[in-house]
């Protein structure tokens, strides 16, 4: 059943006693003006030299002046190309395929591109890696535009010329006493790797160090054992039927990240089948939160699981050692494996070979097609073990110089400390890098590097799918790309575009090349490079030694460490891109932050609080971290329901403190934490002093009782019930009858015709959407939507035109938690019972909603404002014109849905919002079609008006009909999943047509009668155990 | 902002004035200027031997413009070299079989016609086998002739007060007449008035005493009634005038600033006929119209180097657009003695006319491509302004007034098919105007 759940937003609401949550609900702003700070202190009002008088005179004059001014125009100058280069158009968009490589994500790319500037990341359709255009990869434009960016080489501190730059260099490598290394992001670059092969041959005694940030070493080290490539196996999660995750986070940056396009095809319920996915962890991951079953357990005890489900399925084993309750459920997901066969797959994330060994084992057994080992993915090519080595070596004062790029060591490494002591006595350090970092500021020389949007370059993302890089703009400033620097000092006067031609030459010829780079991808092989053998080396696997050491995994002491990269920051590479720090986490909803999650019992037990002030934002308590003499203070503390007891959560990737803007410089850094590169990390936890400001979004407010915004069944009893009774259209009252709300007669409106022309409607598929936010990117770098910064979000000022609203609720419903409480007998069933009631915030249940303007077609904003500021189309969109707003902010209070959001303040040029609208550089990431909004102004989605505007008006000029397909917004554009749909309904042919006609279509708030032109799709979980 | 187009009152009373005074010094008046011969092209007229040896130089004219003017010209080097003198370097069976086949003749070696050939980056000629030897000998007359000298009252007639001369002279000057003879009038009046007074005290007659009466204002105050008329006229009136300023601002009708080149769109659009859209090409396909890039200037201005004498004008001479040209030369980098470019480009400032401003969307190929409306809807007739000023007031209603009159151009377009056929029904109309296919809605131009 659907509408009888409760849902609920935050822990506080789950308190029966909690005065906020009563008086939130009451009240819409529950503090007081504090009027008092201004008008109470009557002494120093009566001592201020400016009378009342004076002080009219001041204002009459000033406005009298401005006024007088602004009747002048200015002069505004026009200047042309001299030589207007042949594919560039004023006012028309270039479209290039490119990639990202920067070592954490790799994805091939669409950049749009105006007047030679790159202004937005698009997916590149045509890409066949399942490597996804994240919310990161989206905010990679911004980070372009970056103005803390190297804008010159250095020598010892000092600006140079290139040409110094390598004289000294040059020099330097050439006297250099030890030995040379190179310590890199992973490249996964052919060319890269034959450079670096020939830079060996011509120094000697050259060693190169692959320094992943966030390491898979364990999955990488399982793979290389079992297959003799250094690579990950890679998984179509589009094939599965049934998905068993033990700690992998596979929706997030699990092993390179991009699964979850394919996981969301196989989530869609088509004909009456979908997916089954288990999840055990011990954070709520993004990956659990859609999960059908999440069962939370540690990582100790998920090394048990992994273990057991060896056991059970291929070693023959009929029992565990586990606890009942998760050998139960290892049981069940055991039955589901074997039902599914070659249609099911096991995942793990743990950091430990043995686990990663048995996974791949697991996954033999059965057969699974989803995993691929033929054609492994290459993203990753770190070795712990060597970065280990290299920091003693540097210690022990035999390597003479080192080269590195990519890589921010001195930030990142677990032992930085002894690394940044050590690299003071390397006599040759260089930094390639786009930042003067942490790593930047000790190295005697710094080559600046540009973006990749500036950069060439070749990928692999897997075995056989490759992709090319090519630049989008001219250098910003006087950079060099590595590769340009190692081909100067390998003596090759070629530049690296032509390197990679050459690379390329044999098995991409001219044709092909310009086809490939047109594409942006390509399939093939690494010329030169023989077939390296992928069937099973002979290297003797012991799988059940593997077995007997994991499930033999001791009792740990205090608490399981889980460290974890956030969708908005990943490694931490672009924590200087406002946009990136202003997301909101899916999960927690908190932006500008990161904290420890932790589960409600261990907070009670350790004393630790959240709590809500009177403005709605939420405070948290700090605690100290230590693990084997390493301490990370004031971290805050976030109670996160579905935690598993006994373990904690921290992002990796915050904390940075060079080479980043003032603003940007949040959360703690958790790198000290990363021991031996490893995630799981047992740390003793103490309370410390002092309360935490956090920046939550949607926390603020309550649900106000609307509990039916969401609308979710399970699969049994989608395909075998009635749609009335899971999806029900809400019924209202006239002349006491019940009537549905979709029925003219009860409408109090005279409708438009909305036959003719188009008529714009988008579908949000509720089982497609894992809650990543690229849509959220997109949506900021389509529309110019301005950064508003911690203090703002802690105002409930945040200006995210979409969001994705993230609903816990508990496991049972409604119905079944009073039957469950009516059933019980006798006073010992009675206090088991009630107990597990009184913990819905255990394991909750997880649904995210992207919400944006509805463009109701009965609007109730449209009615209530005043100088009739926003109105409504033919075409289905709800138009805000900014222009003729006066800020009354009427619509907003009149909204159901909250998605009109205030100008409180001139966000651009502003120095109190020191964000990318406030420089030069940054300004150049701006759309020049969408206007940028001024204080004082209302604003909200307008359904991407200037995309639809733009594809009617290409559709004229070339006098043909629109396909389908063609309309999209920035939203559905960015999402690879296929959970937003966006067509036009009077089009029959459309694909929306049909999602309208979906039996799971519902709308939201549908009783309030108001029409909307954005629909959702019902949620169904599988939960029926096999 | 620069308003050159409207001048001052003040500045019109003095001009009056100086007329007033001008009558009287120089009644008569020096008329129009002859034509002075151009400095580029041969003057035939001024000839002393319009049929010299070599033929018919007027015959010789017409045939160098049609078939020759492309790449050469009489006193200077083009895109081949200049041709007065040519008939003594070479010699005239040269010069013919040149004409008739100058690929040949390279191919054949001569030494003269190598030469030439790689002096001018080998760039081959046409061969003009239809030319007869008289047409030749015509075209070498027309260009042997000698360069005539630039005259010296050639520079630039004054931009002052030039509105003095032709007929409007006389019934000024009439009009001044009759003002200082009335003037005048006043003033015997005055005196005779002041003579007779004291004739009549010196006789000792007694003028009548006026009658004491209340001042007009004083009563004017006390008549509440009126007082209240006029108050409310007054500000009904400074309304009307306040409204008025207040509608004007921002509303930059008629602005016409100076450019950093004198870019005349008269000669180009106008005399030349040169379609708008060649060099605002962008018009077809973005929202912007663009300012051409030099390079574009360059497709006809490498051959171009100077205007022809009938181009200039009263106002601006043939040196003053020369010298337009010449900026443009340095602008883009062309130096005109090596007919190459230099590389040394300075982009032009130009200043933008029709500003819209931000919050304000408008697509050039909307209009120019898929309405087809003509560039003079909005821009007035741009082929007759020597200097652009402009034309419309772009105010929202202007667009609005105009999307409500305009009926869409739907021929032949396959968009348009289904939902003209849609809403023609349903408005029962054949022609639907851009406002009944939804041209009005707010955020077709604001988002």
């Amino acid at each position: 059943m659907s509408s009888n759940k409760k849902y609920w937003k935050s822990v506080e609401e789950l308190d029966e006693n909690s005065s906020i949550v009563e008086r939130l609900q009451q009240k819409e702003f529950v503090e007081e003006i504090p009027t008092d700070e201004f008008l109470g202190d009557k002494e120093s009002l009566s001592n201020s030299a400016t009378t009342r008088r004076d002080f009219l005179k001041y204002v009459g004059f000033t406005t009298a002046a401005a006024s007088l001014a602004a009747c002048e125009g200015p002069v505004i100058k026009s200047i042309p190309y001299v030589v207007q280069p042949e594919r560039i158009v004023p006012g028309v968009a270039n479209f290039y395929a490119t990639t990202i490589a920067d070592g954490f994500d790799f994805a091939s790319v669409l950049v749009k591109t105006r007047e030679g500037r790159p202004i937005k990341i698009e997916n590149n359709i045509l890409s066949t890696s399942k490597a996804g255009v994240n919310a990161r990869v989206h905010a990679s434009v911004l980070s372009l535009y970056d103005g803390k960016r190297l804008k010159r080489p250095m020598a010892n501190g000092q600006n140079v010329s290139w040409e110094e730059f390598h004289n000294q260099v040059g020099n330097a490598l050439n006297n250099v006493q030890g030995e040379i290394v190179l310590l890199t992001q992973t490249f996964a670059s052919p060319s890269t790797t034959r450079l670096i092969d020939e830079f060996s041959a011509k120094f000697g005694n050259v060693r190169h160090v692959v320094y992943d940030t966030v390491s898979e070493d364990a999955a990488l080290n399982a793979f290389e054992a079992k297959f003799g490539t250094r690579a990950l196996a890679n998984y179509d999660f589009s094939k599965a039927e049934t998905i068993v995750s033990i700690g992998a986070d596979f929706l997030g940056d699990w092993n390179g990240g991009g699964f979850d396009a394919g996981y969301a095809k196989s989530r869609i319920p088509e004909n009456g089948k979908m997916s089954r996915h288990i999840q055990f962890e011990a954070n709520m991951s993004l990956t659990g939160a859609n999960a059908d079953k999440r069962i939370p357990v540690t990582p100790s005890q998920q090394k048990a699981v992994v273990a057991a489900l060896y056991g059970y399925i291929a070693g023959g084993a009929s029992t565990s050692n586990l606890p009942g309750n998760i050998d139960d459920a290892v049981i069940k997901a055991v039955n589901q494996l074997r039902k599914s066969g070659s249609k099911a797959v096991v995942v793990t994330g743990l950091p430990d070979t043995d686990a990663q060994l048995l996974v791949i084992a697991i996954n033999q057994a059965l057969g699974s097609q989803v995993m691929d080992t033929d054609n492994p993915r290459m993203i990753r090519q770190g070795s712990a073990q060597a970065v280990s080595k290299l920091v003693q070596d540097i210690e022990n004062g035999s390597v003479g110089a080192l080269l590195i790029a990519g890589v921010n060591p001195a930030y990142s490494l677990p032992n930085s400390k002894e690394f940044i002591e050590a690299l003071k006595g390397v006599d040759v350090s260089i930094a390639f890098s786009m930042k003067e970092d942490e790593t930047a500021k000790l190295c005697k020389f710094i080559a600046a590097t540009p973006h990749y949007l500036e950069s060439w370059g070749d990928v692999q993302f897997t075995k056989n799918n490759f992709s090319l890089m090519q630049p989008t703009i001219r250098p910003l400033f006087d950079t060099r790309q590595f590769q340009d620097c190692l081909l100067k000092w390998n003596g090759n006067s070629i530049s690296y575009y032509d390197y990679i031609k050459e690379t390329w030459n044999g098995s991409l010829g001219l044709g092909s090349w310009n086809d490939a780079l047109h594409d942006g991808i390509f399939e093939g092989t690494i010329p030169g490079v023989a077939a390296v053998l992928t069937s099973e080396t002979a290297t003797a696997v012991n799988n059940s030694t593997s077995a007997q050491n994991l499930s033999q995994a001791g009792e740990t002491k205090g608490y399981e460490l889980v460290l974890y990269t956030k969708v908005s920051m990943g490694d931490g590479q672009q924590a200087n891109n406002p946009w990136l720090q202003e997301m909101p986490d899916p999960i927690t909803r908190s932006s500008w932050d990161n904290y420890v999650t932790i589960s409600k019992a261990d907070a009670e037990a350790l004393g630790l609080i959240n709590e809500n002030v009177a403005n709605g934002a939420l405070n948290g308590s700090y605690v100290n971290l230590k693990m084997d003499g390493v301490v990370v203070e004031n971290v805050p503390v976030i109670i996160q329901p579905g935690q598993a007891k006994g373990s904690l959560g921290l992002a990796l990737g915050y904390g940075k403190k060079e080479g980043i803007k003032e603003e940007m410089q949040v959360g703690v850094n958790a790198f000290p934490l990363y021991k031996d590169f490893k995630s799981v990390q047992n740390v003793s936890v103490e309370k410390a002093s002092g309360m935490h400001e956090f920046a939550c979004v949607q926390l603020q407010n309550t649900l106000m009782g609307r509990g039916d915004i969401i609308k979710e069944t399970t699969l049994e009893v989608f395909n075998t019930k009635e749609v009335e009774e899971w999806n029900k259209v809400p019924v209202v009252s006239l002349n006491h009858m019940e009537t549905p709300v979709t029925s003219p007669e009860v409408d109090l409106w005279q409708s438009f015709d909305r036959e003719v022309g188009h008529h714009f409607n988008l579908s949000i598929d509720l089982n497609a959407c894992t809650g990543c936010g690229a849509c959220i990117i997109a949506c900021h770098s389509e529309n110019n939507v301005p950064v508003v910064g911690k203090v703002e979000i802690r105002k409930s000022r945040d200006m995210h035109w979409l969001r994705i609203d993230r609903y816990y609720s508990s496991e049972d419903t409604f119905t079944n938690d009073i039957n469950k409480k009516d059933d019980i007998s006798g006073l010992g069933e009675s206090l088991s019972q009630f107990g597990e009631l009184e913990q819905p915030g255990d394991n909750p249940q997880v649904v995210f909603q992207p919400v944006m303007c509805q463009h109701c077609n009965h609007a109730p904003c449209e009615t209530v404002c005043p100088v009739a500021a926003t109105s409504h189309g033919r075409q289905g969109q709800n138009q805000m014109v900014y222009n003729r707003c006066v800020g009354t902010r009427y619509c907003a209070n009149n909204c159901p849905y909250k998605v009109r959001r205030f100008n409180w303040f001139k966000y651009s040029g502003n120095d109190e919002f020191d964000y990318h609208m406030n420089d030069d550089l940054g300004r150049m990431v701006l759309n020049p079609d969408v206007t940028v909004r001024s204080r004082g102004v209302m604003e909200k989605c307008s359904m991407c008006m200037q995309k639809t505007q733009k594809t009617i008006l290409d559709a004229k000029r070339d006098g043909r009909v629109i396909e389908d397909g063609e309309f999209h917004t920035a939203c559905s554009a960015a999402c690879d999943k296929g959970a937003m749909v966006f067509g036009d309904i009077n089009d029959q042919e459309t694909k929306i047509v049909k999602m309208k006609e979906d039996k799971r279509m519902y709308h939201l708030l549908e009783s309030v009668g108001t029409k909307p032109n954005v629909m959702y799709q019902t949620k169904i979980r599988n939960i029926s155990e096999a | 902002m620069k308003k050159v187009k409207f001048r001052h009152s003040t500045s019109r009373f003095l001009l009056l004035s100086v007329v007033f005074l001008l009558s009287f010094s120089a009644l008569s008046f020096s008329q129009e200027k002859q034509v002075s011969p151009d400095a580029g092209q041969p003057a035939i007229e001024v000839t002393d031997a319009p049929g010299s040896a070599l033929g018919d130089p007027a015959n010789g004219k017409s045939l160098f413009n049609s078939l020759c003017a492309a790449c050469h010209k009489p006193y200077s080097k083009s895109i081949g070299p200049a041709l007065n003198g040519i008939t003594d370097r070479q010699s005239l069976e040269w010069i013919t079989s040149w004409i008739h086949n100058s690929s040949a003749m390279i191919a054949s070696g001569d030494a003269a016609a190598v030469a030439i050939f790689e002096e001018f980056n080998k760039m081959p000629m046409p061969a003009f086998p239809q030319l007869s030897e008289a047409e030749i000998g015509d075209i070498l007359a027309y260009v042997e002739t000698p360069k005539p000298e630039p005259q010296a009252a050639a520079g630039p007639v004054a931009q002052t007060g030039g509105a003095t001369a032709g007929g409007g002279i006389s019934s000024n000057i009439i009009l001044g007449i009759l003002a200082f003879v009335l003037l005048m009038l006043l003033v015997i009046l005055f005196l005779v008035n002041r003579t007779l007074r004291k004739f009549a005290v010196a006789s000792g007659v007694e003028l009548p005493e006026k009658e004491k009466r209340t001042p007009i204002w004083k009563s004017f105050v006390q008549n509440q009634f009126l007082v209240l008329v006029t108050a409310i006229l007054l500000l009904l009136g400074s309304a009307y005038f306040i409204y008025g300023f207040f509608m004007q601002v921002g509303v930059d009708q008629g602005y016409q600033p100076i450019q950093p080149i004198h870019y005349s769109h008269l000669i180009h659009a106008g005399d030349n006929q040169v379609d708008c859209k060649y060099c605002h090409s962008s018009a077809r396909t973005s929202k912007q119209a663009g300012i051409p890039s030099l390079n574009v200037c360059m497709n006809c201005h490498k051959s171009i180097g100077e205007v022809a004498e009938a181009t200039a004008t009263e106002e601006y001479s043939k040196e003053f657009y020369d010298k337009e040209i010449a900026k443009l030369y340095d602008a883009v980098g062309w130096d005109p003695a090596t007919l190459t470019y230099t590389g040394v480009t300075k982009p032009v400032k130009w200043i933008r006319i029709h500003n819209l401003p931000d919050f304000a969307y408008f697509n050039h190929s909307q209009h120019v491509t898929v309405a087809g409306v003509a560039c003079q809807t909005c821009h007035g007739p741009i082929q007759e302004m020597e200097i652009v000023s402009q034309n419309a007031p772009l105010t929202m209603g202007w667009c609005i007034n105009c999307h409500r009159q305009t009926n869409v151009n739907i021929a032949g377009n396959e968009y348009y098919q289904k939902i003209h056929e849609e809403l023609s029904k349903k408005y029962g109309v054949e022609d639907l105007t851009a406002a009944q296919l939804g041209g009005l809605e707010c955020a077709k131009c604001h988002y």
